[in-house]
């Protein structure tokens, strides 16, 4: 994740409370989600960004995750979430996911 | 507008491509500067993972990339490219070539027309002065390179040896600062290489080309005006394009497309007649993935400056041509939904031609190459793209759920281009697309590039254009 | 689940871009305190 998006939610970490906060990805692969959600639960795993060290604990999800996907009304998700629901392959990215939030 | 009943076609004369091997300057590269600059000891790391000009040339996305190799080959070649390299790989290319570092130099100083890098003399003649062009070099002792170096100028090596180094051209004015200058330096030389190619190739007169668009990645300008732009004309000037104008075109990665669908317009208006669209390197993208390189054990890939010319004039009978009246952008209102997306630059365009998303033999998308992408976590961009519009296609009904690895296989093709930014952009595709359509083995390819406005915050928007080739069938 | 949270949502290009996200959500009744896009080349 850019250090810049890490500095902003240690920012709003620091205003709203980590346990107030969820963060929703919008990956197109799997490739990488494990770093992004590693980041803003134990830190940085790089050891570079404004996150490296910080273990913020907030839950991460996927949008096209059934969790999120759920709660998001039919006309929403059908012209903006169908197609990228065909194109990305959620399995792989929801169990690394799930592994990361039962670790919090 | 244009009468949507009647197909407007621009010849594309031809294109030339070619990349700059500059493992010495990946030090200067956005990331690495920064990373160097942070923790010293990786430069020792990043020096030992440098390639050397054969290993370049013979990387099979090179190979691709300079027209040697199809790209439909790569599939069956065996990977990592970057272990399995072509035996007996060339770096002239049949649209295209390979440039070492010693030449590029020499093109460093030909172009250098304020006197802003020098280099030592026992050095260059050996290496380099074969390949000088332009203006005579600036040669300085060792002791005064060093100097120069000590007192902030950027240090030009060729592996261990220090040869020569890049000034500052102000000491306040961050636009004129060495990095700035090298960066945009750099941009200039490649673009005007892969010009005198191209015209070389077509047997082209300078002379003939009366307008060159420039669509690289870089900021020329000052502190009173840090984009104004126009390298097109010092590219221009650089490849002895006497009688040309020129101006540049920005658009972050879509650049190119805008670019050519710019210069087809001033073709189609009869505002010119013969039309050189260029783009230099990015120097700030090399080396950006490094990090996930080294980690991996692999060799630095992204050490190369991507450049590319076109020539674009009047359609001839048989020739392949750009559809201008196909050219799609991306509207304000459309909303950055891979749906929309793929809707106004592929299906609407489309349809306006009467044409569905599978009548389209071969799509050009974002054709970054996945052996450089993959490592660092960013994924395999082309095939992301691809399924989006084989997705859609399922969405209208045009094929089953099933065949959308069929869509990706057939229509499209594993990425072979340099994380340069713009080049990767569609564009890459077009010596090979000119070769497809003149022997028929498609009837047309839809050329889609994207930009991510985002990153100048100034818009949460992303942006597209697209455009189709097909032949003049007159 | 995660109702009640306030949303911070990172995108990518070309995958589910940061707008289409906090579109979503906010669809979905949820507060988006910060979106981004990430673009990885």
């Amino acid at each position: 994740m850019n250090f810049e998006n890490q500095g902003v939610i240690k920012r709003l970490a620091d205003q709203y409370g980590p346990e107030n906060l969820t963060v929703v990805l919008g990956n197109g692969e799997a490739n990488g989600v494990e770093v992004f959600a590693e980041t803003v639960t134990e830190g940085d795993p790089s050891y570079a960004g404004p996150l490296a060290g910080v273990a913020l604990k907030i839950p991460v999800y996927h949008v096209l995750e059934e969790e999120v996907m759920s709660q998001v009304p039919e006309s929403l998700r059908e012209e903006k979430l169908q197609l990228s629901s065909l194109v990305i392959e959620i399995e792989t990215m929801h169990q690394v996911l799930e592994a990361s939030r039962e670790k919090i | 507008m244009l009468d949507s009943t009647k197909p407007v076609r621009i010849g594309i004369e031809g294109v030339s491509y070619s990349l700059t091997h500059v493992p010495d300057l990946v030090r200067f590269g956005s990331k690495p500067l920064r990373e160097l600059r942070a923790q010293p000891a990786l430069g020792a790391e990043l020096a030992k993972r440098l390639r050397d000009f054969a290993a370049a040339t013979a990387y099979a996305p090179h190979q691709v990339y300079i027209g040697n190799i199809a790209p439909e080959k790569l599939r069956d070649l065996p990977r990592p490219w970057y272990e399995k390299l072509i035996e007996g790989a060339t770096a002239q290319g049949r649209f295209g070539d390979l440039v070492d570092q010693a030449k590029f130099y020499a093109l460093l100083a030909g172009a250098d027309q304020f006197n802003l890098v020098s280099f030592e003399e026992k050095w260059f003649q050996a290496q380099a002065a074969a390949h000088s062009i332009g203006r005579a070099p600036r040669f300085k002792p060792l002791s005064e390179i060093q100097n120069l170096c000590d007192k902030g100028a950027l240090p030009l090596h060729s592996a261990d040896q220090l040869v020569g180094a890049f000034e500052s051209a102000h000491e306040e004015d961050a636009s004129l600062a060495a990095e700035v200058l090298l960066e945009n330096l750099a941009g200039k030389v490649s673009a005007a290489h892969s010009l005198r190619l191209v015209l070389d190739s077509l047997n082209l007169n300078p002379d003939d080309i009366d307008f060159v668009i420039s669509c690289s990645e870089e900021a020329v300008g000052d502190r009173y005006n840090r984009g104004g732009g126009n390298l097109a004309k010092a590219i221009a000037e650089d490849a002895g394009c006497g009688n040309a104008a020129g101006c540049d075109v920005k658009a972050f990665c879509a650049g190119p497309m805008y670019a050519m669908v710019h210069g087809a317009s001033l073709i189609q208006s009869g505002v010119a007649r013969k039309v050189a669209v260029v783009a230099g390197g990015s120097l700030a993208k090399l080396g950006m993935k490094f990090e996930s390189h080294l980690k991996n054990n692999m060799p630095v890939l992204e050490d190369v400056l991507g450049s590319f010319a076109v020539i674009l004039s009047s359609a001839m009978p048989n020739q392949p041509c750009m559809r201008l009246d196909s050219a799609a952008f991306h509207p304000v209102r459309a909303g950055a939904a891979p749906q929309a997306m793929a809707e106004y630059l592929a299906e609407k365009p489309l349809a306006r031609l009467g044409m569905k998303l599978t009548d389209v033999d071969r799509y050009a998308v974002e054709l970054h190459n996945p052996e450089i992408t993959v490592p660092s976590g960013s994924g395999d961009v082309p095939r992301t793209n691809y399924l989006t519009l084989a997705a859609l296609a399922v969405m209208r009904g045009l094929i089953e759920k099933n065949e959308m690895t069929d869509f990706v296989r057939t229509r499209g093709m594993l990425g072979y281009a340099p994380t340069q930014g713009h080049i990767p952009s569609a564009i890459v595709y077009l010596g090979h697309a000119l070769d497809a359509l003149r022997s028929g083995t498609i009837r047309n390819v839809l050329f889609i590039a994207k930009g991510s406005l985002f990153l100048g915050r100034m818009t949460q928007l992303s942006d597209g254009c697209s455009f189709l080739l097909d032949r003049n069938e007159l | 689940m995660f109702k009640g949270k306030k949303i911070i949502a990172i995108g990518e290009r070309d995958g589910v871009p940061g707008p289409v996200i906090a579109e979503c959500l906010e669809g979905a009744g949820y507060e988006v305190v910060f979106q981004a896009t990430e673009c990885f080349v």
